[in-house]
């Protein structure tokens, strides 16, 4: 099994996975062993040398794309705190996993950052939810949480005020059907006891340096803010969480010299709703409406993520039956529709942040409304499709497409379902994007907005883990659909998009081409579906468990979402017959992710840019934050 | 949307046929109450996936602007309406009782959605409050997981309804015509968790007996690290078992009279669960009857 060791002069990307771990192995024989429990794969590394051997998988073996770092806690299962690390080549191919490992108390690991930039956020957020200090990190405070919140919420050992049980389903609202809910019993929605010193009236402080001061803030509020110095002429700008172009509850505190920007904290949290811990407690199926509220412009790229994941997971069992091909041809054509969603809706909204405020946004959410008809005719609901499933889909496509509710000025609904998709592939989508690209492409007041604005190089964009529309218009031909094929993706014939810039203009193009790429796979599904007409959804043509069995072991399903890659890290730790809930449940959430170059990107722009440059990252907050 | 003065005439007071466009005879609280409702300016202000379909209520398709509802601000100071669109974690609730404290009166709010109306799918979370209606009072509930725009469309004209129904000649109706200025709405605190400012007391009480090393009456201890250990998912009895076993002795909860309100309302719904059968045998044995006779 274990190859010769390879010189570092021989190194090429084309070296495989197994290859790279040999090598790693070979160079630093002590520190890199083999991950061997059942169901995991990559290397786990000691972790005192991690950083040296990141550096390694980095500069030797052409792993330049750090896509994933989460943390694990394995309480009851080896009583350690696990960092999990998935590297990527952007030239394509499968993942490194490599693993560090330390105790439950005092938890340390080493650094990332000097390797890779794009682990800042991940790292802040494991220091936050699991309490994993990273010597070396530049501003490791909380992300998602206050600072001062008691304890790290993602520990196993640590509970929310409405605790019922470790999993779902709970006993007594199934099989017996005997309701009662925790918040009968802890009236007060608490679960802390307050320490004796506690000093209420610093909390009520409200001054404003203790308004930025207790959110972790790199910005050094005291100086800017000391009145007797005349010598500056900084200004700190709060923008958020309530404003209207920040797409959400989103935060950022610039610090302005005149009208040129020095520095941007991006601050979020403010729609953290526990999408793990809830997910760690929820069965696997129970997680796929979850996932609609991630990302929730395109649900369904959301679900097939998750799906995608969990599928890998099950492959490993005996009982598992992997999707038809009409399946997966839905799929894809769902997924594809909602990309076209999204970057309609993406674009729309940059176009309000640079100044177009609402007018052309309605004409793209029209044509997003006659894909929302076909959603809910489909699935059952207009944004929270909640369609698909392990193994297959909530339902075949309808024969006709109904309206079910009316307003006095909505028609009638009723057409045949092909009829009406091939309509809509062939015709309304494609003139729809004529008409933007004729009245925006070359529009001369989006072209001085934009080009040369809010600019990140391709080396910046590779470490800062950049993903989607942002990695691809800073000239990186990185597309998870081409690099790493997942579904019926391999034999469809499409481009990936991509413009050298780096600025926001770039960016905008990249999302037209990619609308095109959309329909031009669109067309090819089509007459996939009418070839498969009649088949089943399903390999044995009836419904997976409504519980199902996943066997032991570790998974990452990624997707090119709208936003960008879309991971999702699951991990079964079942015991025979495997697990109905997930051990740990984590989500790379592009939007998150690709915040982390924000600050860069902003800095020496003008004020008036920064919505712009956020509008063009497109970021939705019910991912950023989870 | 068109003057329509037939709307105001609801008087015994006939008006000649050829002025009925120009001239409407009615009550001050009518003309008051039909120019508010149909002026009611939201807030451009979305927390969560609801905000996408409000943006879709006010696009051209459903467009609430045909009921009034004219156009959204971005500031408070300029908006009758709250639509709280989406989950209200606890580090938001502090800004939106900002923003709400900041609008003038007479001002309203609509909980969209479950996450808003009781905390939703995501009530278990830790950061989640459930429920706006915890801090701020709620004139409408729309439910829904987001509401499609028909559901919010309908759930602002049932806030129009309710605006039809005050008078002004009730004070309890319009508070803000009182004298001086209104009481704002205590903004949460964020310390180890959120913090309402009306439950200051307790908390310093808390703290004063934690300071004496005594147990406070109605506090709720959180479950030992030594207790968590045994909880180890090894087989799903095993986990049921233990954490049932934490979660009797770590949840239990003495009222300062003694009783425990649990066993009281777990003895409450065991009446009605046996109340339920016995209709439900009752219902059976009629059909059975009924059965036999044809």
């Amino acid at each position: 099994m274990v190859s010769p060791a390879i010189a570092p002069d021989d190194v090429v990307n084309a070296v495989s996975i197994e290859d790279s771990i040999a090598y790693l192995k070979s160079k630093h024989p002590d520190a890199v062993t083999d991950d061997e429990r059942e169901g995991y794969s990559g290397v786990v590394v000691q972790a005192s040398k991690l950083l040296e051997v990141a550096r390694a998988i980095r500069d030797d073996l052409g792993f330049d794309y750090l896509s994933s770092a989460t943390a694990v806690d394995y309480l009851g299962a080896g009583d350690h705190m696990e960092m999990v690390y998935h590297a990527y080549r952007t030239s394509g191919g499968g993942a490194l996993v490599f693993k560090a490992q330390t105790e439950r108390e005092n938890p340390e690991i080493p650094s990332l950052v000097p390797v890779w930039r794009g682990a800042d956020f991940q790292e802040r957020e494991a220091w936050d939810l699991y309490g994993i200090k990273f010597p070396g990190h530049p501003n490791l405070r909380r992300i998602l949480m206050w600072e001062g919140f008691h304890g790290h919420p993602m520990r196993k050992d640590w509970r929310e005020a409405y605790y019922e049980e470790e999993q779902k389903p709970f006993d007594n609202r199934w099989p017996g059907g005997h309701v009662h809910r925790s918040e009968e019993k802890n009236v007060f929605g608490k679960n802390v006891t307050y320490p004796s010193d506690i000093d209420l009236n610093r909390l009520m402080d409200t001054s404003e340096s203790e308004v930025y001061a207790s959110l972790g803030l790199g910005v050094d509020v005291e100086r800017i803010l000391d009145k007797d110095g005349f010598e500056t002429n900084e200004l700190v700008v709060n923008m958020g969480p309530h404003h209207p172009s920040t797409h959400g509850v989103f935060r950022m505190v610039l610090t302005v010299d005149g009208e040129t920007v020095t520095s941007l904290e991006p601050v979020m949290g403010y729609l953290h709703r526990n999408h793990e811990k809830i997910g760690e407690r929820n069965t696997y199926l129970h997680n796929i409406p979850f996932t609609d509220r991630l990302d929730y412009i395109s649900s369904m790229g959301n679900n097939h993520g998750y799906v995608l994941a969990v599928e890998q997971l099950m492959s490993l069992g005996r009982k598992y039956n992997p999707p038809t091909y009409r399946c997966e041809a839905i799929r894809v054509m769902m997924v594809e529709l909602s990309r076209i969603v999204n970057h309609l809706w993406a674009i729309g909204f940059w176009l309000n942040d640079i100044g177009a405020f609402f007018t052309p946004v309605l004409y793209f959410i029209q044509e997003r409304e006659r894909i929302l008809d076909f959603f809910e005719a489909v699935a059952g609901s207009r944004m929270m499709c909640n369609y698909m499933r392990f193994g297959g889909l909530f339902g075949d496509l309808p024969e006709r497409i109904k309206s079910v509710s009316n307003l006095t000025n909505d028609r009638i609904r009723d057409y045949n379902t092909m009829q009406f998709l091939t309509e809509m592939v062939n015709e309304r989508i494609p003139r729809t994007i004529d008409e933007l690209e004729q009245l925006l492409t070359q529009n001369e007041i989006l072209l001085e907005r934009s080009i040369g604005v809010g600019v990140l190089s391709a080396d910046d964009a590779i470490n800062y883990s950049a993903a989607g529309p942002l990695l691809r218009g800073s000239g990186v031909a990185y597309d998870v659909r081409r690099a790493d094929p997942y579904s019926i993706y391999p034999e469809l014939d499409f481009d990936i998009a991509v413009e050298q810039d780096g600025d926001m203009y770039a960016r905008y193009r990249v999302r037209v081409t990619e609308l095109r790429e959309s329909v031009r796979i669109l067309k090819q599904i089509l007459p996939r579906l009418e070839a498969t007409e009649g088949e089943s959804i399903w390999a044995d043509g009836k419904p997976g468990a409504y519980a199902p069995r996943v066997p032991f072991g570790e998974a990452y399903g990624r997707v090119e979402n709208g936003k960008g890659e879309l991971g999702y890290y699951v991990v079964s730790a079942g015991g025979r017959g495997g697990s109905s809930n997930p051990w740990r449940y984590h989500v790379r959430a592009p939007s998150f992710i690709n915040l982390t170059p924000m600050g860069l990107m902003s800095t020496g722009y003008k004020v008036a840019d920064i919505v712009g440059i956020l509008g063009s990252i497109d970021i939705v907050l019910g991912e950023t934050d989870r | 949307m068109d003057l329509n003065l037939q709307e105001l005439e609801r008087t015994e007071f006939p008006v000649p046929a050829e002025l009925e466009n120009n001239i409407a005879i009615t009550s001050l609280s009518q003309l008051y109450n039909w120019g508010r409702r149909n002026s009611m300016w939201p807030m451009l202000f979305g927390l969560a996936c609801c905000a996408i379909e409000m943006i879709a209520t006010a696009s051209s398709r459903f467009d609430f602007s045909r009921f009034g509802f004219e156009v959204m601000r971005a500031t408070p100071r300029q908006a009758d309406l709250m639509i709280v669109s989406g989950t209200v974690t606890k580090k938001m609730v502090v800004p939106i009782v900002r923003l709400y404290n900041q609008m003038p009166e007479p001002k309203y709010v609509l909980a969209m959605g479950a996450c808003a109306s009781g905390g939703g799918p995501f009530k278990e979370g830790y950061n989640v409050v459930s429920g706006i209606d915890k801090y701020l009072p709620v004139d409408v509930y729309v439910p829904g997981c987001p509401p499609t725009p028909q559901a919010l469309l309908f759930g602002m004209i049932a806030l129009q309804r309710k605006i039809d129904g005050q008078s002004i000649a009730n004070g309890d109706d319009v508070p803000w015509y009182g004298i001086g200025p209104a009481e704002p709405t205590p903004v949460p605190v964020l310390g180890p968790d959120i913090i309402d400012p009306r439950q200051m007391d307790m908390i310093r009480r808390q703290a004063e007996a934690a300071a004496e090393d005594m147990a406070m009456v109605g506090q709720r201890e959180l479950p030992s690290a030594t207790q968590l250990v045994a909880a180890k998912v090894v087989t799903a009895e095993a986990t049921s078992a233990a954490s049932a076993a934490i979660s009797d002795d770590a949840l239990s909860f003495v009222l300062p009279t003694g009783g425990n309100p649990w066993t009281e309302a777990e003895e409450i719904r065991e009446k009605r669960r046996l109340r339920a059968l016995a209709r439900k045998a009752v219902r059976a044995s009629r059909r059975a009857a009924e059965a036999e006779e044809e």
